[in-house]
């Protein structure tokens, strides 16, 4: 609809929406202050191992266990005296990455789940919703750590099982929006033309439910980070010597006498980064659907 | 009623299949299989393996494998533990209590707490505090249980000392009071997850009520605020608890496994996690099915209880 109009010369109507979206977006102090964060947290990622004259995996025996800000290295050195600025750097970018691509892949597997599910709302829709009631009757964390170690402990393999155990929330999500939608006048009119059921769910019905996607997908980013330090944490995720956020704090238990800052800096950075995420959510989610609800 | 409590259980037994597919299957389609455990054991030879395998009647086509399985499930027989033979339920059994103990201490805690808060922020709408409560609940649900755990710890066990640093019990003590003092920090631990999101699930409930018409009469009245909150507002705003109570049953039991994991906490997450790490799979397949149906039966009664509750739900 909205096109009809640009093309009558009226330019200044799709950009006064979208800058509303983003100036909603803006008006969410949490989700900036979010942003701002993941982007500094990004940054330093990218380059702390570039600066720094430590490598990851450098040993320095004499500068073992030194406190943050009182030696050589900036925020401290382990057991082993690696340096921590540059290993917490290191593991965000496996963090993250993981984050990232367990969320595309959770995101697509729910994605078509909920779009089959909702279009298909005979014993195909309900069997697939079914099966995602059935895979929530597990509490995540022992389906995760089961896959974990079932299989070999690589990046890939954990992103993957992460991903598997993830897509059922984005799932529902779709389902619901697709129902309301393919009773829309659109979406009969398509089907009354002839048009194939995987144009009208992918032309048609899709780009109608991008906003909670969005926001599902944004959350779940978060999810994804939570997920791999509990599964590293817990010794089942990714391996030593690779750092991750989570299997940072895997040996800091015992030294939380002597070197608390090993237990306690990498915690920060993920409450840190898994806070950015939902909090970027809750703006997205204000910015995209104003029809919402915000009680919750 | 009746006729609610028939489609309830049709629907929870139709559930408990699936789950108990999907158990199966993660068994049997993981690389190795159920023969995982020989396989890695050195002096298998091919032949013997093949033999195992037979004995195990893993010739079988798979659906016979699976009825029998789930008939050995059904009546009780969940196999041994590799470990030291004992059977996988009564394992499960003995490491129950201690986890039963944790939950239900931090489940107390959350309800209370989180009523309160829930509460206050929406009586004290847009207030201070209720933006606070607001921030607090998203970055509890943000920071990892177990690194909250450990800040515990090195808070009130090495700098302060005023608690255990984990376990059940002083050796040689078996008092409830000994026993009350190790519970404090992990049902706290426990309980974060909870009270924020139950805070913020009552929150959005009280709001619903506040502003109906029954509240503005018993206001107009007279009654005082405090009676009006006790008894119209809550009674109705505590009724769709009863589901996020149900619905909170799977981030429990994750959160005591994780708990229990910090703490040293003898429940049946540390059974679980020492499982996996000795690759006993008939515990580990017992624990992930017991831990789905415990899932299963706590939204079950939940919606039973909001069904006996609120009659309104019965109609749907």
């Amino acid at each position: 609809m909205s096109e009809a109009v640009v093309t009558s010369g009226a330019e200044a109507l799709p950009k006064r929406r979208s800058t509303s979206a983003l100036s909603r977006f803006l008006r969410h102090r949490l989700a900036v202050a979010g942003l701002v964060t993941l982007a500094l947290i990004l940054i330093a990622s990218i380059l702390v191992p570039m600066l720094s004259p430590y490598g990851p995996l450098t040993i320095d025996l004499r500068n073992r266990f030194q406190a943050p800000f009182a030696g050589p290295h900036p925020l401290g050195a382990d057991q082993m005296g690696r340096d921590l600025s540059v290993r917490l750097a290191m593991a965000g970018r496996i963090s993250l990455t993981i984050g990232f691509t367990a969320m595309l892949i959770s995101t697509a597997i729910g994605v078509t789940v909920g779009l089959l599910a909702g279009f298909y709302r005979g014993w195909i829709g309900a069997a697939l919703m079914r099966m995602v009631d059935a895979v929530l009757c597990f509490p995540s964390i022992f389906l995760l750590l089961t896959l974990a170690a079932l299989v070999t402990p690589s990046v890939a393999m954990i992103t993957l099982i992460i991903a598997l155990t993830a897509w059922m929330e984005v799932a529902r999500v779709v389902r619901a929006e697709v129902i309301s939608l393919r009773e829309r006048d659109f979406a009969v009119a398509a089907e009354a033309i002839g048009v194939s059921d995987l144009t009208i769910m992918v032309r048609e019905l899709l780009p109608n439910i991008m906003a909670p996607i969005t926001v599902a997908a944004t959350l779940n980013v978060a999810r994804a980070i939570l997920a791999e330090s509990y599964i590293s944490y817990l010794g089942f995720g990714i391996q030593a010597p690779t750092a991750s956020w989570g299997n940072m704090l895997n040996n800091a238990q015992q030294y939380l006498d002597s070197a608390p800052w090993l237990a306690i800096l990498p915690g920060v950075v993920i409450t840190l980064a898994v806070t950015s995420f939902n909090f970027i959510g809750d703006g997205l989610r204000d910015a995209l659907d104003p029809r919402m609800d915000r009680s919750i | 009623m009746a006729n609610y409590l028939l489609g309830r259980i049709a629907q929870s037994l139709l559930l408990l299949l699936l789950v108990s597919m999907i158990g199966f299957s993660l068994l049997h389609f993981a690389p190795g299989g159920p023969l995982a455990q020989f396989a890695n054991t050195p002096g298998v030879s091919q032949e013997a393996l093949q033999q195992i395998a037979k004995q195990m009647g893993l010739d079988r086509p798979l659906p016979v494998q699976y009825a029998e399985w789930l008939r050995r499930l059904l009546t009780g027989d969940w196999g041994n533990s590799y470990r030291d033979g004992q059977p996988v339920l009564s394992v499960i059994g003995s490491h129950l209590g201690a986890t039963l103990e944790l939950m239900l201490t931090s489940t107390t805690i959350a309800v209370v707490l989180g009523t309160w808060i829930g509460v206050l922020g929406a009586m004290r709408r847009y207030s201070l505090a209720d933006y606070a409560a607001t921030i607090g609940a998203m970055v509890a649900l943000s920071l990892p249980t177990f690194w909250f755990g450990l800040v515990m710890i090195y808070v009130f066990s090495v700098r302060l000392r005023w608690l255990p640093a984990g376990n059940i019990a002083t050796p040689g003590d078996g008092s409830f009071l000994d026993l009350l003092w190790h519970l404090i920090a992990p049902s706290i631990v426990l309980a974060l997850v909870t009270v924020a999101t139950w805070s913020r699930y009552m929150r959005a409930s009280m709001l619903e009520v506040i502003n109906q018409d029954y509240v503005r009469t018993a206001r107009a009245k007279g009654l005082l605020g405090f009676r009006v909150l006790v008894h119209h507002i809550l009674r109705n705003a505590l009724l769709p608890m009863i589901t996020v109570a149900g619905l909170q049953i799977p981030t429990l039991l994750g959160g005591a496994l994780v708990t229990e994991t910090v703490f040293t906490w003898p429940g049946m997450g540390r059974l679980f996690l020492d499982s996996l790490s000795y690759r006993d799979y008939p515990v580990v397949m017992g624990l992930l099915m017991f831990s789905a149906c415990m899932v299963l039966l706590g939204s079950f009664i939940a919606d039973v209880l909001y069904g006996i509750a609120d009659p309104r739900v019965r109609m749907k």
